[in-house]
């Protein structure tokens, strides 16, 4: 009755235990996720409204993107959140992970308190955030600004100050988990190193610029890799953060993934919101590959 | 295990079995709305009166937010699984015929004539190719809400609101607070086309000022004119040249009136729920103010409700039954007296009661002068009343040209609805 199980070598039986417990995430993944990258696809060829079947429309919501000057804004606004954005968050997380190594007193605590903020939801510190923002009376930024007898900044409302001051919160909210990471990457290079180095006399600064940034690399292309994806992804700060959610003033702080949202659940336009998804799509892996070569290039 | 889905099939089997068992006795249909505790309550109710009234037919009442109502809406229709009688924004209506969602209301419930005898104009709006294809059941207005305690300190007569646009300046002047530093701690009218200013701006404003913001049949934008452009002007002047409010203050509008932080704030109906339950704050309730001449409109929108594809033969004749129910003028006053929302029916509504209501009444009487917007997408359209307004504040953009760029895209916007 078993025979055919008996002569499967032992390597076949393991390989079919190992898939038979990956079948579970293939199925959910090729269900939940590929499918509908790939019918985003075609989706995006079609000028779907959700309420009426869908026309094939070929490549329409395509130029109908490379003639929308919103589009381009909104691109352009996602990569500052990026290009502000990562090197900011990375630089303070080094900065606060390097002092943090050093402290003994309290490590476990002040460590947490640093990690607490990832720990919290975004909607609510948006609107926190949102709240320090406002002009006076009730906002605290303002309020301080008034009473050391500085003239109010518009911060929210305006074209200018408005991205600078929704990334604040969003930079944030990731340090906990940027700072952490760089914890671990820290402790991982060996202490003979920095032995060696200090008996052969290097400075402070030999040390950190010789020792510990070249060893950290991997922890870098790591954060870079997931902050970046998540900067291309901003929306929760955005959405909470500007009246109705609009990305305003004038869509000088509407991210792609908002403009996507708009398009899609207010306008119903969904071919020429799955067009965008698309664009984004490529961007988010065209990004992720050149961060992969740099890893594996090490 | 193996028991465990044995059971939960036994289960399934025995619940699909029973449900068309229990179902051949009574009548089922489906009532959607969207989640709002008003709405709910005021069906609640009325779908009680109606089941007593008509043992045959019973009711299942169904919300969602807001957020995902339309969406539903499109998925389960067409699919036939989804509500037999819905309630919708009179604006989306269009879209919904198009898309086959909607079937026309029987004549012999709805008669025609008499519906466009007893309704506010919009009944009009719901005949596509001469058949009824929906019902307004309630009808909202904006009104003037002004805080008789800052009328006070401010040496203005606390049960005045003003009459005119000038005296509304005046008054805005008067009522405004400025810190030392000059910032503003309380604004004499509070501003934001995130909030109904959009409406008073649209409907109100630019007829007073003697324009008209579409044409008659709503497909054309024609406020991109000097009515338009001194409509705009009027709005700006009060934080350019009055200084008497700022977009942003308090976040949004409501928050600043009910904060006790704002003298005048322009909203609707259903903002009076809020108001009364606002602790401390004394405030009154006015009729829009007229123009020089006196001219006042109001700015109205609908809820209707409609009868989807979905129910043949006795379950039509029940949802049409029930949907007659709803929209009698008992109900509607219902609705008004649970949600907030006035009635649809002229008779209903201008009830002597209800205009003489020291909260109800100005929304009513605004009714009279009142004009809906055809809106083909509300929130796109809101967000370029508010891109005009900073486009003016923030890049310093003239008005004549932001009204320019407005008007553009708004018809870009109607031009690919009714295109398409």
């Amino acid at each position: 009755m078993f025979a055919w199980r008996d002569r499967l070598t032992v390597g076949q039986k393991l390989a079919i235990w190992a898939w038979g417990f990956l079948a579970v995430p293939v199925v959910f993944y090729c269900v939940i996720r590929f499918y509908p990258t790939f019918e985003s696809f075609a989706i995006s060829l079609t000028d779907w409204d959700v309420l009426s079947d869908p026309n094939f429309i070929w490549f329409e919501n395509y130029v109908r993107l490379w003639n929308d000057p919103v589009f381009w804004q909104v691109l352009g606004n996602t990569f500052m959140y990026l290009l502000l954005g990562t090197p900011i968050s990375l630089l303070i997380a080094f900065v606060v992970a390097y002092y943090l190594d050093q402290v003994r007193f309290m490590h476990g605590f002040m460590r947490a308190l640093y990690f607490l903020p990832f720990l919290t939801t975004a909607v609510a510190m948006a609107w926190v955030w949102r709240w320090f923002y406002q002009p006076v009376p009730i906002g605290t930024f303002n309020n301080i600004l008034a009473t050391l007898g500085f003239a109010q900044q518009p911060f929210l409302r305006s074209t200018t100050q408005a991205l600078p001051a929704i990334l604040a919160p969003a930079i944030w909210a990731g340090l906990g988990f940027q700072i952490v990471i760089f914890l671990a990457g820290l402790r991982a290079i060996p202490s003979s190193y920095y032995e060696a180095a200090r008996i052969d006399g290097a400075g402070k600064w030999q040390i950190l610029t010789e020792i510990t940034i070249p060893l950290l690399r991997p922890t870098v292309v790591f954060l870079v890799v997931i902050s970046s994806i998540g900067f291309l992804r901003i929306f929760d700060q955005v959405f909470n953060m500007t009246p109705q959610g609009d990305g305003g003033p004038l869509n000088s702080t509407k991210p792609i993934v908002l403009y996507i949202y708009e398009t899609g659940f207010d306008a119903f336009n969904m071919g020429y919101a799955t067009a965008q998804t698309v664009i984004l799509f490529l961007i988010l892996l065209i990004i992720t590959l050149i961060q992969l070569r740099l890893l594996r290039g090490r | 295990m193996k028991r465990y889905v044995a059971a939960l099939l036994g289960s399934a089997v025995m619940m699909g079995m029973a449900v068309p068992a229990m179902a051949q006795d009574p009548i089922e249909i489906e009532y959607w709305q969207y989640f709002f505790q008003g709405r709910v309550d005021a069906i609640d109710a009325l779908i009680e009166q109606f089941e007593a009234e008509n043992p045959g037919i019973v009711v299942n009442h169904t919300h969602f937010p807001y957020a995902d109502y339309r969406t539903r809406i499109a998925a389960a229709v067409p699919a036939g699984e989804g509500p037999d009688v819905i309630q919708m924004f009179y604006g989306w209506v269009p879209d919904y015929i198009d898309a086959g969602l909607l079937q026309p209301l029987p004549a012999e419930y709805f008669p025609l004539q008499e519906l466009e005898d007893e309704y506010f104009d919009i009944v009009q709006a719901m005949v596509y190719d001469g058949q009824l294809y929906a019902v307004p059941t309630a009808v909202r207005s904006l009104a003037l809400f002004w805080n008789k305690r800052m009328f006070e300190e401010a040496g203005l007569d606390p049960e005045t609101p003003p009459a005119t646009l000038d005296e509304m300046v005046d008054f805005a002047v008067a009522l405004t607070e400025r810190d030392g530093g000059g910032n503003l701690t309380a604004v004499g009218l509070t501003m934001a086309m995130t909030g109904q200013d959009h409406h008073w701006w649209r409907e109100v404003l630019v007829r007073q000022f003697g324009g008209q913001p579409y044409s008659d049949d709503g497909r054309t934008v024609t406020y991109n004119d000097e009515a338009g452009a001194a409509a705009l002007q009027y709005y700006i002047d009060m934080i350019q040249e009055h200084g008497v409010s700022d977009i942003g203050f308090m976040d949004e509008p409501q928050a600043a009136f009910r904060a006790g932080r704002g003298g005048m704030h322009i909203d609707g109906s259903f903002r009076l729920g809020a108001l009364r339950d606002t602790r401390g704050l004394d405030w009154g309730v006015g009729e829009l103010p007229a123009n020089a001449d006196g001219d006042r409109y109001n700015f109205s929108s609908y809820w209707v409700n409609g009868i989807t594809t979905t129910p043949q033969g006795e379950e039509f004749d029940a949802a049409a039954r029930f949907l007659q129910f709803i929209t009698t003028p008992d109900a509607m006053q219902l609705w008004l007296e649970t949600v907030g929302e006035l009635p649809a029916r002229e008779a209903a509504a201008l009830t002597d009661e209800n205009t003489a209501h020291p909260e109800y009444g100005p929304f009513v009487r605004g009714l009279e002068y009142a004009n809906a917007t055809q809106f083909v997408n509300e929130s796109a359209q809101r967000q370029l009343m508010v891109d005009m307004v900073d486009r003016v504040l923030l890049q310093g953009m003239s008005v004549e040209e932001s009204l320019a760029v407005a008007a553009e895209q708004e018809q870009a916007l109607l031009d690919e609805f009714y295109g398409g």
